[in-house]
């Protein structure tokens, strides 16, 4: 068994957006059952001793809790490298000084389109994008090294060019341009956000053509989107493999949508500890290694390259969380996706909220 | 010119693989035990003479030898983005 290289620590599920494909679970958690901030550095202390490096300090908007500078400090305090995922709009500079205090070493900002009024529908949010132009210059000015994160899909892809050039504008070093991830509310929002195969294409010759023109500038990450492909994604590198997870309520999950898979039960930092969850959970040894896989991934030349793709889109989309991703051509459901193109075109989006 | 870190880049103790490995953002490379030597005595102040001389030193080989690796070491790491100069 591999020893985890990162943590991911979902610190609340409040956010003042409502990104119709947010990562976070449908049914979220409230202000009240969040882990405390003591809690929150018992798991860093756990993380560190398991072998993590690095923490990506996330939610939901992690900024929103009022002790985000305690939990970075603690994070830091622990040794591991802690990377701030955020939606920026509550950051102003007396934060952000506060946070660099603390040890924080990167952030990495959202945006929701490249112009204003997009970026403002998509994310629910009014005057966001402005917020956001100005959190990114804060963070420049403390110094610290930024990234942009752009999710992509049907409804700003237009826009990709500008979002390069704002990357640019903004001083981002990084651009991550992720097509959007199909599960969650981003499965209820399929029709709205699902790219044709014209918008991929375009979009990644822009990628190809953007890296070469700004090297040494700017390095662009790019996440494709599985409806369009042939083979499944390395879903993280393996599930219980290199990352896991904790929910704002103390969750350890292999992965941040694994909650989405009905009937998986998960251990809780408040009953055990880290490493027991990551060495000893059901929820860890279920689909780890390869053992447990049935064809047509079973005896795979990929099987460990891809480790079958992603289980939580194998159980959206098929019922069973075990079967290969049908985003693998060899699945006897990869016809879903196909289907799934054909429908797609919805313009209105259920937003992300509270239920 | 001192030698110091690009922003949000550091060296880290991987106690657990008993290994160092230099932490960037969005990504960590392990270094080999020459850039390993060099790394860790980038303090931001010193400059690559000053690094040069600590080698030199600690090896107890002509300054000359060291000098030639050691600034290619240091090109290199400002090439990846690990250091500035
Ligand atoms: S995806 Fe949007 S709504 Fe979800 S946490 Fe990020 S900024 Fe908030
Ligand atoms: S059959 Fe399974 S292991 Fe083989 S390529 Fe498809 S998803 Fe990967």
């Amino acid at each position: 068994m591999n020893a985890p290289l990162a943590l991911l620590a979902e610190l609340t599920h409040r956010c003042p957006l409502h990104c119709p494909y947010c990562s976070n679970p449908m049914e979220l958690t409230r202000a009240s059952a969040e882990l405390t901030t003591a809690e929150w550095a018992r798991v860093f202390t756990e993380a560190a001793r398991l072998g993590c490096l690095q923490v990506h300090l996330s939610g939901g908007e992690p900024t929103a809790r009022r002790d985000i500078v305690e939990i970075t400090a603690a994070a830091h305090a622990a040794g591991l490298y802690t990377n701030l995922i955020t939606a920026g709009v509550l950051l102003d500079a007396a934060l952000m000084a506060s946070l660099v205090a603390a040890g924080l070493d990167h952030v990495q900002l959202s945006v929701q389109d490249a112009d204003p009024a997009g970026a403002e529908r998509i994310g629910g949010m009014k005057g966001a994008h402005a917020r956001k132009e100005a959190a990114a210059r804060i963070v420049r000015q403390a110094g610290l090294p930024l990234t942009l994160n752009a999710v992509v899909h049907r409804q700003n892809l237009q826009n990709l060019p500008l979002l390069i050039e704002t990357a640019l504008a903004w001083g981002a070093a990084r651009l991550e341009v992720a097509h959007v991830q199909y599960y969650g509310w981003a499965l209820e929002n399929r029709d709205a956000l699902l790219p044709t195969r014209e918008q991929l294409d375009a979009a990644t010759r822009l990628v190809d053509g953007a890296r070469i023109a700004h090297r040494g500038r700017l390095v662009i990450d790019y996440v494709v989107p599985d409806y369009h492909a042939t083979r499944p994604k390395p879903c993280m590198g393996g599930w219980g493999n290199r990352f896991l997870s904790v929910s704002p309520a103390g969750r350890v999950l292999p992965c941040h949508a694994a909650e989405s898979i009905a009937g998986m039960e998960f251990a809780n930092i408040r009953d055990t500890s880290l490493r027991d969850a990551w060495e000893n959970s059901e929820a860890f040894n279920r689909f780890r290694g390869t053992a447990w896989m049935p064809a047509p991934c079973q005896g795979c030349e990929n099987a460990e390259r891809d480790w079958g793709g992603c289980r939580c889109q194998a159980f959206a989309l098929t019922g069973d969380a075990a079967a290969t991703d049908p985003a693998c051509a060899l699945s006897p459901h990869h016809n879903l996706l196909a289907e799934a193109l054909g429908e797609a075109g919805a313009l209105t989006f259920r937003y992300r909220e509270f239920g | 010119m001192t030698i110091r870190f690009a922003p949000g880049v550091r060296l880290h103790h991987d106690i657990a693989r008993e290994r160092w490995v230099v932490m960037a953002p969005e990504r960590m490379f392990v270094p080999d035990e020459t850039a390993l030597e060099v790394l860790r005595l980038v303090d931001g102040a010193r400059d690559a003479e000053a690094i040069i001389d600590l080698l030199a030193a600690k090896f107890a080989a002509p300054r000359a030898v060291i000098a030639t690796d050691v600034q290619a070491m240091l090109d290199d790491l400002v090439v990846k983005g690990a250091l500035r100069a």
